[in-house]
């Protein structure tokens, strides 16, 4: 089986300290790593390389500046086999619409049956790459995985995340999963994985290699539809208001006048 | 190192150690120092990720990097739990390395494969109850009889013996001819007549494995003589030079431990309305502890880049373990004294790592030893 996991790059946020003096965040030498949620798709991968067995691969793919060399290293560490680097100067500035098209484009020159994303990157928290590379490559997709059940060469079958059940989804090959951090508990590299992965020439795909898939209009800042227009940290949902024992006129009722209270009808 | 950075995979090495280190050991070590219990699925655990056999090649099954990812290996681990770090520095500097320097090809087959891939585990046995510093006056003996050699006598303070499957034993074949009369065998666990005595409790690196060996006709084949016969003081010495390196790592990881917790504290304890670390005397204590610490670091790796380099590094590992072994002592002493009552009790890691370091200065050759070996590399006799 041939596995392809696409990671990313990351800020180490939870590196980020406060200086006690000023209470200012610390930004200097902020270690950048491998996403959680990614490292926990390559760690799945790796399992069913060894479930699977036969002639399976993993074959890692980062998009990112020259730098993102060392998560495909580390990932090379933990045992993936091969490593794609997309980067180019004309990749700069892409949010996840023209990132997703990339990637997409990236994938499409590999051989392929299963691909894993992460859900969603600490930075951006979007969640969004992993399904737009899915609908690029017209791949049936299996998003928020927490477990894989069983694994076929002809099919997978998926426990999903879901806000208050979960689903089992069986799903032919080849398809999507995004990855969630608790799929898969990742490995350590070994110190032996570290000396293979800076033997392992890591290839690079850049505008140039894909030109032929990929119009400038939709890469980069041009093929960027999304301003970010503000920017904030995560909001602690609540624990929502529960009205129990109320018949289905009362329920209305009740909802209509709460919807009323804030101004939404 | 020219530039005294490390290199792409030595850094990536680097952090493996300091994040198993940190996430396996960090949070046994106080426990297993308290029941002196040797951790022994963290251990295993040491051994999946390839740290049983760092410097050796993949040929022999090790990990095929070199002395400086040992050297720091053994350093991140000694910064959570110093009795990991010793173990590993036994396993690896005291038994490993000369079976892959002075053994044949059959011994490095049948041995080495098994100790460098962590599958089985590593002892030394030089020292015996009257054979300290002076390793030359080993009273055990081994007899030729045939093919074999039947050996007799006693070792003790050796570290790994409890769980060991490969010693690196020595034995007087012909006492007549003094040092030249020492020679060095393989040995395996459950071998007739060989025993392992009980773990002797000790001040520090208490969770470690340190017990007596007893030797009583045990019948060793010819084929397990390390070397040739009357070549094992030379075996011995070598070895201990690079042993030097590990135990140097050690204490260099245990001093910065001590500094890594004490920074942590004074910038949290509050005496006279002021964190502690805004008093001068603190910050120029950690100033100068930090100095000491980097100091013998940098002695340290570049005794392994010697030794990487095939060059001769016995004075410069003897002076790397002189070095770091003192500041360990000194710097550890310090933090507890930073911290004051809180570093003297229980409840905070110093008071460990303070025992922990004392050892670094005797074991492998006391510092008294170091100082022989450099003052006689400088022909100063």
């Amino acid at each position: 089986m041939k596995i392809v996991v696409y990671i990313k790059h990351v800020p180490d946020t939870n590196e980020v300290k406060l200086d006690p003096v000023t209470n200012t965040l610390i930004r200097d030498g902020l270690p950048s790593i491998i996403n959680h949620d990614d490292k926990s798709g390559i760690e799945a991968a790796l399992r069913i390389k060894e479930q699977v067995g036969g002639d399976s691969t993993v074959t890692v793919v980062c998009m990112g500046p020259p730098q993102a060399d060392v998560a495909l290293r580390e990932a090379l560490a933990m045992g993936c086999d091969n490593a794609v680097l997309l980067s180019s100067r004309e990749f700069g500035g892409s949010d996840t619409l023209a990132t997703s098209t990339i990637v997409a484009a990236g994938v499409a020159k590999l051989d392929y049956d299963l691909v894993i994303t992460g859900r969603q990157a600490i930075d951006g928290d979007t969640a969004q790459v992993g399904p737009q590379i899915a609908e690029h490559l017209g791949l049936p997709q299996v998003s928020y995985a927490e477990e894989v059940v069983e694994i076929t060469n002809d099919y997978i079958v998926v426990k999903r995340q879901f806000e208050d059940r979960y689903h089992i989804i069986k799903v032919k090959l080849p398809c999507l999963i995004t990855a969630l951090a608790e799929l898969a508990e990742p490995r350590y590299m070994s110190v032996a994985g570290i000396e293979k992965a800076y033997a392992t020439d890591i290839t690079v795909l850049d505008y140039e290699a894909m030109k032929d898939v990929l119009p400038l209009e939709k890469i980069g800042l041009n093929g960027s539809p999304t301003n970010v227009k503000r920017s904030f940290g995560k909001q602690a949902k609540g624990a929502g208001t529960v009205l129990a024992d109320l018949t289905p006129d009362e329920a209305v009722q009740a909802i209509i006048a709460k919807l009323e209270e804030k101004y939404i009808i | 190192m020219v530039n005294f950075k490390l290199s792409n995979e030595l850094s990536l090495q680097q952090e493996l150690y300091r994040k198993f280190a940190e996430t396996e050991l960090k949070p046994i070590a106080a426990e297993a120092d308290e029941t002196e219990t040797f951790p022994m699925d963290v251990w295993k655990k040491v051994a999946k990720y390839g740290m049983l056999g760092i410097p050796f090649p993949a040929e022999y099954e090790g990990s095929g990097s070199n002395n400086l990812s040992y050297s720091i290996c053994v350093e991140e681990l000694s910064k959570q739990d110093a009795s990991i770090g010793v173990s590993v520095s036994v396993h690896t500097s005291l038994c490993s390395t000369p079976i892959f320097m002075f053994g044949n090809e059959d011994q490095k087959k049948k041995y080495l494969c098994d100790l460098a891939s962590g599958r089985k585990y590593g002892a030394f046995g030089l020292t015996e109850p009257n054979a300290g510093t002076d390793a030359s006056g080993q009273q055990s003996k081994a007899v030729k009889d045939g093919d074999n050699y039947i050996l007799n006598g006693a070792k003790i303070f050796i570290t790994n013996s409890a769980f060991a499957d490969t010693f690196v034993a020595f034995a007087m074949t012909d006492k007549s001819k003094g040092t030249k009369g020492i020679s060095a065998f393989i040995l395996e666990k459950g071998m007739e007549g060989f025993t392992v005595d009980k773990d002797i409790p000790r001040m520090g690196i208490r969770a470690a494995s340190n017990c007596g060996l007893a030797f009583e006709n045990v019948v060793v084949p010819e084929a397990n003589l390390l070397g040739k016969e009357g070549r094992g003081f030379g075996i011995a010495m070598q070895t201990l030079d690079g042993g030097r390196i590990g135990i140097a790592s050690q204490a260099v990881g245990i001093a910065q431990g001590a500094i890594n917790e004490t920074i942590k504290y004074v910038k949290e304890r509050k005496q006279f309305g002021k964190r502690i670390s805004q008093f001068q005397n603190t910050q120029f204590q950690l100033a100068d502890m930090q100095t000491k610490v980097d100091a013998a670091r940098l002695l340290v790796w570049r005794a392994a880049c010697a030794k990487d380099a095939h060059e001769n590094y016995s004075a410069l590992a003897a002076m790397a373990k002189l070095a770091a072994s003192e500041a360990a002592s000194d710097v550890t002493r310090r933090c507890v004294q930073l911290f004051g009552g809180y570093g003297y009790s229980r409840e905070y890691p110093v008071e460990r790592m303070m025992r922990d370091a004392k050892i670094t200065e005797i074991y492998e050759g006391t510092s008294e030893v170091q100082k022989m070996v450099i003052s006689g590399s400088m022909q100063v006799k």
